[in-house]
């Protein structure tokens, strides 16, 4: 393969891994933002995955070719829901966030066995979804020489709906009041309830939005990756998410970026032995890569990482 | 009602509502769940064998615990029990097939101090980088989990070419027939008697060392500890690496005891986040660390029986474990609900 053969084909399936990642981090910059620490990621992506395809394999007749979009609606809904049992615990019940988060990752991938094999007699694993989401070339922009056959050439919706959502995530948290009061509420919440801001109302939002991305991220990944739904399908992304959301500084273009670079890696390594040189590595460097650079991130060698202030700390009125 | 009370009252209570609402969720998905229940107990003291079984489930979960445990009572995290668990995992079954011609007095210890000693590293790494660069345990010890989990499916591709490695020798196992015999040929062996006396050591440092004094100084207060003139960062090393010793061991009983040889794995083996809930129901002391292991390994174990005997599908049992730590996690609304009957029964 020349070169330009193989970007053609990193470039594009890096992306097509980065999408769920990219939905799921912006989930998890927004929870973080607000000062709620979303350990349970992984669980709601479990989640949205599991009802993406279910709701896909039982409504495809009703709503044929729009049946993966209308999937990931229900996988929205249930996500954010799904998260409220975080976001109630977090907040109202004081709850320590990082082992509720663990909760709700036993929880996440529990349930969703569960009613799996309540459905599939037994199984563990469902029936391959068999309405999928289409690939497409963008019109005008598939034809540009180069950018064209590398970025625009048989794409996703959802990879161009989760670009959408990161800049729309930037405008949000940077560019409104409710962004400005999300990031003071995650900064310093008693300030910002002195200036009338109300944390808790805040923080509820900020947790159902990133339960919410986070299902999307799921139910992205399974009705477009895996195709079906097991014990193995999420399997570590949400946590890779989360990585993605630290290596890119809590920021959403940062985490958006960060993604990117995560589903390099992992295209890399799923693909990596057609293509020369990459093939000479070990594909086991390829599939830590993400996890290794996100602690050297943490560690100050690729720029300070700095978490909002108050995140895992519960607001408690006139505690100073 | 005395804080003591309070405190022993709600991982009970935990418990409790953690199985209640297990048997909504068995009725409303159509399940019976007096059947379940019924399958669930006879899944753990059916028989003479289950309950050799039990038991030997019941052991990694104690180790697993007390790491948790242990990294708690010093102010610190340990999230990465699992990753730790599975280089402890490797490093026992590489030392048990590779290592040849030694006696088993030298050849089983041995392949224990190298589990040991390889959890202990992986989580020496968080440690420092607690202490050094003051990154959060948690994020770090994530992230070490699934770099422990992909270097360890690698080395066992190196080591065999396979997709998993071969038996350790009979020199390195914990295997015993007679405690097999006994239980109708379970699996038992004897890192049960292991796990116990690391249950014994975990208090002993905890109560009856300086070292252990200032570990738990340091999760008490770090700036009073400070001042007192102890180093925080050398306390938080320790405690991570200590801490990673009994995650490495919870990896032996599995290499050395249970399967005798490692696969490769496409997740985790949930022992290690089982053992938040062990640490957590059993309030982080090493007496509280058995019962959460007993009752968590016990339901573990117990579960395998429901499908067969019920029907149900036995991720109704992870179910109710994430329910629990749930409670748990959410112990002040319980703690409130208490206190306020409490006065209610003093007022009277």
């Amino acid at each position: 393969m020349s070169f330009l053969d193989v970007l053609y084909f990193i470039v594009p399936s890096a992306i097509f891994y980065a999408a769920p990642l990219i939905f799921a981090a912006i989930g998890g910059v927004f929870s973080e933002r607000s000062g709620v620490v979303n350990i349970g990621i992984e669980g709601i992506m479990v989640i949205g995955a599991f009802v993406g395809i279910i709701f896909n394999l039982f409504t495809f007749e009703t709503f044929g070719s729009f049946t993966p979009w209308v999937a990931l609606l229900a996988a929205m809904i249930i996500g954010a829901l799904f998260s409220l049992l975080l976001a109630v615990a977090a907040i109202a019940f004081r709850a320590d966030q990082t082992v509720t988060g663990v909760a709700i990752n036993l929880l996440g991938i529990a349930v969703a066995l569960f009613l799996v094999k309540m459905i599939f007699e037994g199984r563990g694993q469902t029936d391959f979804i068999s309405e999928r989401f289409p690939r497409f070339d963008v019109p005008l922009l598939a034809d540009i020489p180069f950018l064209g056959p590398l970025l625009f050439h048989s794409i996703y919706g959802t990879s161009i709906l989760a670009f959408v959502v990161a800049f729309l995530a930037w405008f949000i948290i940077y560019k409104t009041p409710f962004g400005l009061r999300l990031r003071a509420v995650g900064e310093h919440p008693m300030a910002a309830d002195t200036m009338g801001v109300n944390v808790t109302k805040m923080r509820y939002i900020a947790v159902m939005i990133s339960g919410a991305l986070a299902g999307i991220g799921g139910a992205v990944y399974s009705q477009t990756i895996t195709n079906d739904f097991s014990h193995a399908t999420i399997n570590g992304q949400g946590f890779m998410a989360i990585a993605a959301m630290i290596f890119g500084k809590w920021h959403p273009i940062g985490a958006m970026g960060a993604a990117l670079f995560f589903g390099l890696a992992q295209a890399l390594s799923i693909a990596g032995s057609t293509i020369p040189y990459v093939k000479d590595i070990p594909p086991v460097f390829l599939t830590i890569l993400p996890y290794v650079l996100t602690i050297l991130a943490l560690a100050g060698f690729i720029g300070k990482a700095q978490a909002p202030k108050a995140v895992g700390q519960p607001y408690i009125k006139g505690k100073r | 009602m005395s804080n003591r009370a309070i405190n022993i009252l709600v991982p009970i209570i935990s418990v409790i509502l953690g199985l209640i609402v297990g048997a909504i969720v068995m009725v409303v998905t159509g399940y019976d769940p007096i059947k379940g229940y019924t399958a669930l107990w006879n899944g753990i003291f059916g028989d003479i064998y289950t309950i050799g079984e039990t038991i030997r489930q019941i052991t990694p979960y104690i180790l697993a615990g007390l790491a948790v445990a242990f990294a708690f009572r010093t102010g610190l995290f340990n999230i990465g029990v699992e990753g730790q668990l599975i280089m402890g995992w490797a490093a026992a079954v590489y030392v048990g097939f590779a290592v040849e011609g030694l006696p088993k007095l030298i050849h089983l210890p041995l392949a224990l101090l190298a589990a040991a000693a390889a959890g202990a590293f992986w989580a020496f790494i968080a440690g420092y980088l607690k202490a050094r660069f003051s990154i959060h345990e948690v994020i770090v010890t994530i992230m070490l989990n699934y770099t422990a989990l992909h270097i360890a499916n690698a080395l066992i591709k190196s080591w065999s070419g396979k997709e998993r490695t071969e038996n350790i020798l009979p020199t390195a196992s914990l295997g015993s027939t007679w405690l097999e015999e006994i239980t109708e040929y379970s699996r038992l062996h004897w890192g049960i008697v292991i796990a116990i006396i690391m249950v014994f050591i975990m208090w002993f440092i905890l109560e009856r060392t300086t070292l252990g004094f200032e570990l738990k100084a340091v999760g008490f207060n770090k700036n009073a500890a400070e001042y007192a003139g102890m180093s925080v960062k050398k306390n938080i090393i320790l405690a991570m690496t200590i801490s990673g010793v009994f995650a490495g061991l919870a990896g032996a009983m599995e290499a050395l005891g249970t399967f005798g040889y490692m696969a490769i794995r496409s997740g985790f083996t949930g022992i290690g986040f089982d053992g938040i809930a062990v640490a957590l129901l059993g309030a982080n002391t090493p007496l509280g660390v058995v019962f959460g292991a007993s009752l968590f390994g016990a339901l573990k174990f117990g579960a395998t029986n429901m499908p067969n005997a019920a029907n149900i599908p036995l991720e109704i049992v992870s179910i109710i474990i994430a329910l629990i730590i749930f409670f748990v996690a959410s112990g002040y609304v319980i703690r409130i609900a208490l206190e306020k009957f409490g006065k209610k029964k003093e007022g009277n």
